[in-house]
């Protein structure tokens, strides 16, 4: 059967400038190749990290069909998403839904919240009576913790961040998705309140078994969140595998960096007294050819003026970087192998 | 009750809007109300004693053919209001539907229209109209004065709305109404076009203002409609008997007090509503 | 960190800022009491709307109505009051004494000025004089400090990454040997890797200046990592000021408590512990404790009197009842 969502090879690619004065026109490699497969029985809860520029919200564009790859397919249940006739269009826009990261932006600000909420009732038929739709809409908002009484009504200005965010939730769980993929959903949320909404999503894969796709620059959070983890580098992928091994032995020299630049909420680390071992060079956006950590890397050499695939580590992971070599390669770049559907932690 | 005391504390706040409404809303009244209190037939010619200055009988005075002034602008001002209100929303009318449509869908359909609109643009207006006016062989009636001014009006409508759309095309709640199974159709009028309101409200009154003057300007030049007391054609027939020179004040200073009334009252409201449609330049609240 | 008596750099005394809208009046900064010590690292730590960014705006004179600065001294070490300076003296404090990196600095520097070219233009403007080659010395030094290359001086900003346009910020701040340095969110903009860099570059030309830096922001891993002491504000109060080993390992205030435990790290996974409640309107606020709606050691009498000052020593303070006894409570100045 058919996975649920897929990016098949997925390529993106803008191109600048209008190749008329210049010799040629300049591309941004904003997602150099991505292969992953969401399986719509078995929930998981997968993190897409990745710095600004990494190509991370990219990919989830993508993913929603919001735009086309440059080369490969998004597919789901099998058709490409740029194909799908209406029907199928619906189901996918119920199967696979949406969190994103500005919690205002989100809402129009001529409509009360309720249109927000109102509106996918209608137009997937979910509901057949103005009741059913308003008992629906209670049961969502208090699923996130929110009281009807003081949401519903309101403009988005007269509520505060952390429940406009609450209220995306809860609009992306009336649709009973299988999928919902989460665009920095606590980044621009205040910090007492970002626990208690990754709580809200923790819940929701647990209790509901929807799975997510998390994505952020916030290790930490992933680290609490999520089972999988996906580490983006300029387009690319640097490390992949479970979240324990990732982040708390991680192989690849730019996870290594990322995560000890990481500071922690504990007085007295070497944090601020460690050299950083990175070099601080401007990096274009520029495709290169090579690995696009190179001009960075404390470890770069030769080889790395080639592009490393994905090699699979001997704990299951897998890194794209010369260091390892030796080890087999990673089939056709496929992350699902890795990240899998199979949530055995250990 | 509670929108309609925000409505009245805003005009409070936004005190161009209110001005400009009263202005105009004593324009409409003496339009409509006008006509209880004064005699209409004393707007046609040779209905009275002509060449009288002001006076307690005539407050506006009378013309050279005889016609009592008060009664012309009775007479007139709804007429030259109607031209406005059809040129105004005619013009805005193809603007909308052209403005939003070539900026949400793109492409080729986007590319003529820009096309069309931006060369249309640079011709000067008064030449067009003068052109279109001249060539009719027909009695230029109230209604086709408003269809050959509307012929002109719609340019700058599509063209400021099409920019508007362009950049609400991109906006994360427009995202959010694709993600919820809304159609093109859908996300236009139900998502982008309430935004747009104030804004749309503000160039409707700039359209008519735009259609009034432009109306006058081509009766004042005598090619509008010969049998009808519009402000314009009141003030071709005075410029054509020289009132100017002979003193008789009356009879141009007064239509164009209330062009200039109409004008400023438009104006103000056009102002208002940007100010409205614009949170940046609202006051803090 | 000396364990005698540090001198105080700036005093801040019952500073009150308030912004005046329609529906009231909005106490940003409430009745806030604070001294820097000389060469401290500090780190100001609030959600939105805790008043910490107005709280540092307050000193530079940078409040724009229809905020206005209600009350209270910041008495910097040669006796002025900062905040009664006026006219030609406000533009001279700024960079003499007190300078700032705001937020999002590095979006500010003029695009079509070389870097260099806009480093000795704010020190022309301050009033120093020299020549050409003087004034280039001194900008290479002040690139220097903050680690860049001279070269960087006849670049634009568009030419350089988001770290270097920020330590260009910081070059520009330091220009005239501030003694005290306010930095708002520098790093919040930048990326993990370059942020260390640059709070590591910080810290060195903290320690060479021998300046007081103060760090406003909201990550705690930062604040943990880069300052000496912290000070916790929530609705416009400090509620708590103390060393930062003390203040993460034994907070004081029920808010801080909550707010440490909530900080999400790698040392648990999977535990989520938000703060319960909403957060407080300014314009509405609580009677007694500001926080005691949301408290979860909330007493009788929070509702109705409001803390003072409870002193920690020279490292700080708690505003809370907890910490007072019935007869000791007194009103808020």
């Amino acid at each position: 059967m058919a996975p649920l969502l897929e990016a098949q090879h997925v390529r993106k690619v803008y191109r600048g400038g209008d190749g008329l004065l210049r010799e040629e026109a300049s591309e941004t490699v904003a997602v150099h190749e991505f292969t992953l497969a969401i399986d719509g029985e078995t929930p998981s809860f997968t993190t897409i990290a990745g710095e600004s520029g990494s190509g991370k919200t990219t990919i989830a564009r993508l993913l929603l069909g919001m735009q086309p790859p440059t080369a490969g397919t998004v597919r789901y249940r099998g058709i490409d998403v740029g194909a799908l006739d209406r029907g199928q269009m619906r189901a996918f826009r119920q199967d696979v839904q949406a969190i994103f990261q500005d919690p205002f932006e989100v809402y129009n600000p001529f409509y009360k919240i309720d249109h927000i909420l109102t509106t996918p009732i209608q137009k997937f038929g979910l509901a057949s009576t103005k009741a059913q739709a308003a008992e629906q809409i209670d049961e969502a908002l208090r699923t996130v913790g929110l009281r009807p009484e003081e949401t519903l009504g309101r403009y988005p200005h007269q509520l505060s961040g952390g429940q406009r965010q609450r209220i995306t939730i809860a609009r992306a769980l009336l649709l009973k998705p299988k999928l919902i993929i989460a665009d920095e959903p606590v980044s621009m949320v205040d910090a007492s309140l970002r626990a208690t909404i990754l709580a809200n999503l923790h819940k929701l894969y647990t209790d509901f078994g929807i799975s997510f796709i998390y994505i952020t620059h916030d290790l930490t959070t992933a680290y609490q969140v999520s089972d999988k983890i996906v580490i983006l580098y300029h387009g690319t992928v640097a490390e992949a595998g479970g979240v324990e091994q990732v982040i708390k032995d991680p192989k690849h020299p730019y996870t290594r960096e990322l995560i000890h630049s990481i500071p922690a909420p504990d007085p007295g680390n070497s944090w601020i007294e460690e050299e950083v071992e990175e070099k601080d060079v401007e990096v274009s956006d520029q495709a290169t050819g090579g690995c696009r950590y190179a001009p960075r890397c404390a470890h770069a050499e030769a080889r790395c003026e080639q592009m490393p695939p994905l090699y699979r580590l001997d704990d299951g992971r897998v890194a794209s970087c010369v260091l390892y070599d030796k080890q087999e390669k990673l089939d056709g770049g496929d992350l699902t192998q890795i990240i899998g559907t199979t949530s055995n932690e250990e | 009750m509670h929108r309609l005391d925000q409505i009245l504390y805003y005009l409070r706040e936004n005190p161009m809007l209110g001005a400009g409404g009263v202005l105009i809303l004593f324009i409409v009244l003496f339009g409509t109300l006008g006509p209880l209190f004064v005699d209409t037939e004393l707007a046609r010619p040779l209905s009275t004693t002509s060449r009288l200055a002001p006076s307690w009988d005539h407050p506006f005075g009378t013309d050279d053919a005889g016609r009592d002034l008060l009664s012309v602008m009775v007479v007139g001002v709804p007429l030259t209001m109607r031209v406005g209100l059809l040129a105004g929303t005619v013009g805005l009318g193809v603007g909308i539907f052209l403005g939003f449509t070539s900026g949400y869908l793109g492409g080729t359909f986007d590319t003529i229209v820009r096309g069309v609109v931006d060369t249309l643009l640079t011709v000067p207006g008064l030449v067009v109209l003068i052109s279109i006016a001249s060539t009719i062989r027909e009695e230029i009636s109230v209604n086709i004065m408003a269809m050959v001014v509307a012929s002109l009006a719609w340019m700058w409508p599509t063209r400021v709305i099409r920019a508007q759309v362009l950049t609400m095309r991109e906006r994360a709640y427009v995202q959010m109404a694709k993600l919820n199974g809304m159609s093109t159709m859908e996300i236009i009028w139900k998502e982008l076009f309430p935004n747009l309101l104030p804004y749309l409200a503000a160039l409707f009154a700039n359209a008519v203002n735009y259609a009034i003057l432009a109306s006058i300007g081509l009766e004042a030049l005598g090619l509008g409609p010969q049998n009808d007391p519009t402000v314009g054609m009141t003030i071709y027939w005075a410029i054509t008997f020289s009132a100017l020179i002979r003193g008789m004040w009356w009879w141009w200073a007064i239509p164009i007090l209330f062009i200039g009334l109409v004008f400023v009252g438009l104006l103000m409201i056009a102002a208002g509503l940007d100010e409205l449609a614009n949170p940046k330049q609202r006051k803090a609240v | 960190m000396s364990d005698s008596a540090r001198e105080v750099l700036l005093d801040i005394q019952g500073l009150e800022v308030h912004f005046e809208t329609r529906r009231g009046i909005a106490r940003a900064v409430n009745d806030v009491d604070l001294q820097l010590y000389k060469g401290e690292r500090f780190g100001l730590v609030g959600e939105s709307g805790s008043g910490k960014t107005t709280m540092i705006l307050a000193l530079l004179h940078m409040i724009k109505t229809p905020g206005l600065i209600a009350g209270g001294r910041a008495i910097f070490d040669d006796g002025t009051d900062l905040l009664s300076l006026r006219g030609d003296e406000v533009r001279k404090n700024r960079l003499r004494r007190v300078a700032m990196v705001p937020q999002g600095a590095m979006n500010s520097l003029n695009p079509v000025m070389r870097i260099g070219d806009q480093i000795s233009l704010t020190i022309r403007e301050h009033g120093e004089e020299g020549t050409k080659q003087e004034l280039a010395a001194r900008v290479t030094q002040l690139l220097d400090r903050v680690e860049l290359k001279p070269e960087v001086a006849m670049l634009y900003p568009h030419e350089l990454s988001g770290g270097m346009k920020q330590r260009a910020c910081i070059a520009q701040a330091i220009s005239l040997g501030p003694q005290l340095i306010l930095a708002d969110e520098p790093t919040s903009a930048l990326d993990v890797v370059v942020q260390r860099q640059i709070m590591q570059t910080l810290r060195e030309l903290q320690l060479q200046l021998e300046a007081t830096v103060l760090l406003v922001g909201h990550d705690m891993g930062l604040m943990a990592q880069f300052a000496e002491r912290v000070g916790i504000m929530y609705g416009g109060k400090l509620v708590e000021v103390g060393s930062v080993t003390e203040v993460f390992r034994n907070p004081q205030h029920p808010y801080t408590q909550l707010l440490i435990s909530s900080i999400p790290s790698f040392e648990r996974r999977g535990i989520f512990k938000g703060i319960p409640g909403v957060g407080l309107s300014l314009l509405d606020p609580p009677s007694g404790c500001l926080f005691h709606p949301r408290c979860p050691q909330a007493m009788e009498r929070c509702s109705r009197d409001e803390p003072g000052l409870t002193s920690l020593g020279t490292e700080g303070h708690v505003s809370c009842l907890l910490h007072e006894k019935e007869e000791t409570h007194g009103t808020s100045a």
